[in-house]
């Protein structure tokens, strides 16, 4: 356990140095504990793949303090048990129009675009955390074969429901919003909404499988 | 209620209160105004809790008519505003007829100015908040800025205004900075003391391509010296992050809550509300002071902001 100042009002806590189950475990561990025993002075939780980032209060506390309670919390998460995690599944139809970027890259790895859904397909992924945009969950690890850095110049729009490639990632964007990711599919559900609880699709520590489905099953989708 | 109708919305104008932190965890960034300290002072003037929703005006204010008139105050940048063709002050409260019809130009000086109205604008809440996050279109009015035609309700109008303004000297303590403080960003080891000796003594300049996300600066290239691979980390409101490229951005209250770009610093809470001052082609320094100052500047910030009558002249 490694701490670092953020801001004046933020601490990192660092649960390791890499991406991977267990540190992300840690992580999870942590977040859970303060959302259970909530400290007065915490303002927001930000975890990653490795680290949580704690917002407090300075009035309340400064950071010597903010660490010394983490490093109690941490040990005390250290013995929890996290539930069973819960599985999401997020029907896909892939190429075409909705996945612009998948022949491309899967010519890039001389894999058929269809080898390139089987894998993406094929996995069960840990959302680590979410970010960039509200619902937007971090998926990982891909396939080494399909891993693919992202592309050179973002799109300035990205449909909502597009799902996409970066690195060792893989995402759904919830939004239409710019984005950078290699875009292979979409799905039609919808991933984040303010009049539904919980409101995204995804939470931190989800597994996600994805289904491919066809375009008519698409356009046939309920909530569409 | 009282309703407000858009005749011109100006460049970009939203409805902001003091935005919804706390959910991090789902990816969700606080938003809220830029300039959270002009909003603050603007509802104090005309009553209203301080984090009452306003409009936050971008640049260049646009028209505004109150059907059954209103208590207002103008607080931030100076829009040269005009009530029914009069020029008035900011930083104090306005009484606005039935009908009448606020005019706000280009900026004169900041980016932002707000339009408090006694009552507060009323909208539906969004975990907690009436504030526009404009990349998901969620919150505010309709999750967007605001069109031509749009009509915006809010609370009772105010039987009286009390005359008071907003003491010089408390304007001038808070007065947006160009020289942003910062203290040392949790990858400032990544840089070299050569980089970082350019990022503390150049001067740079505000990109056009700035806005509620964040700010992209041009000036001396920063790129980190370690070739490490970042792994991305939530990221705090205000931190300086440098792209492979090395240009710095400022992120700001609509930022990507995790990121993986190195930050070399981070600007302080008690300068936050100047960086929503900022315009494209601004020149900004940054200046480094320890936690201890910067945790001294803000609950010195904090107290004068609650210092009820004491604000006012």
């Amino acid at each position: 356990m490694r701490f670092r100042a953020a801001s004046d009002q933020a601490v990192l806590v660092y649960l390791g140095e890499e991406i991977g189950l267990a540190s992300h475990e840690r992580a999870c561990k942590l977040l859970r504990l303060l959302q259970e025993e909530p400290l007065a002075w915490v303002r927001n939780l930000q975890p990653a793949y490795c680290s949580l980032l704690v917002s407090f209060d300075p009035f309340q506390v400064e950071h010597r303090e903010v660490e010394a309670t983490l490093r109690h919390y941490e040990q005390r998460a250290g013995k929890m048990a996290l539930p069973e995690p819960r599985t999401v599944e997020i029907p896909v139809c892939y190429g075409g129009e909705f996945g612009p970027d998948l022949d491309e890259l899967a010519a890039a790895h001389k894999l058929s675009a269809s080898r390139v859904i089987e894998l993406h397909t094929s996995r069960l992924y840990r959302a680590y955390f979410l970010g960039f945009a509200p619902g937007f969950a971090y998926l990982g690890d891909l396939a080494p074969e399909i891993a693919t850095p992202r592309l050179a110049t973002p799109r300035k729009k990205v449909a909502a429901g597009s799902v996409g490639i970066a690195g060792a990632q893989t995402a759904v964007y919830p939004f239409a919003t710019p984005g950078g990711w290699r875009l292979i599919g979409r799905t039609p559900l919808e991933m984040f909404r303010k009049d539904r609880e919980p409101l995204g699709m995804i939470a931190v520590g989800d597994e996600v499988r994805f289904r491919a489905i066809t375009r008519e099953e698409f356009s046939a989708w309920p909530s569409r | 209620m009282s309703s407000l109708l858009v005749e011109n919305p100006g460049l970009l104008t939203t409805v902001q209160d003091l935005g919804r932190p706390g959910y991090g965890a789902l990816g969700v960034s606080p938003s809220g105004a830029a300039d959270a300290v002009a909003l603050r002072l603007g509802n104090l003037l005309i009553g209203n809790e301080p984090g009452a929703a306003a409009l936050e005006m971008t640049l260049v204010g646009g028209r505004y008519r109150f059907t059954e008139g209103a208590v207002i105050a103008l607080a931030g940048a100076d829009f040269g505003a005009k009530l029914d063709g009069q020029p008035i002050e900011r930083w104090v409260p306005h009484a606005v007829r039935p009908g009448g019809a606020l005019e706000l130009g280009l900026t004169r000086t900041g980016a932002r100015c707000y339009l408090c109205i006694a009552g507060g604008i009323q909208v539906e809440h969004f975990l907690g908040s009436a504030s526009t996050h404009l990349l998901s279109g969620l919150g505010g009015f309709a999750g967007r800025g605001l069109r031509e035609g749009n009509v915006l309700q809010f609370g009772a109008v105010e039987e009286r205004i009390r005359r008071r303004r907003i003491s010089p000297q408390v304007l001038e303590t808070l007065k947006p900075r160009k020289s942003l403080r910062v203290t040392q960003g949790p990858q400032a080891d990544w840089f070299s003391e050569a980089t970082t000796r350019a990022f503390f003594e150049s001067v740079f300049r505000v990109s056009e391509d700035s806005d509620r996300l964040g700010l992209r600066l041009e000036g001396a290239s920063l790129a980190p010296e370690s070739t490490r691979e970042m792994i991305s980390e939530g990221v705090s409101l205000g931190a300086v992050q440098v792209t492979p490229s090395g240009q710095p951005i400022i992120l700001f209250v609509e930022q990507q809550t995790a990121g993986g770009y190195p930050k070399i610093a981070n600007v302080i809470g008690a300068d936050l509300h100047g960086i929503g001052q900022l315009r494209p082609r601004d020149e900004i320094t940054f200046v480094r002071v320890s936690l201890e100052e910067a945790r001294a500047l803000w609950i010195a910030q904090e107290q004068l902001l609650n210092s009820g009558e004491g604000l006012f002249a």
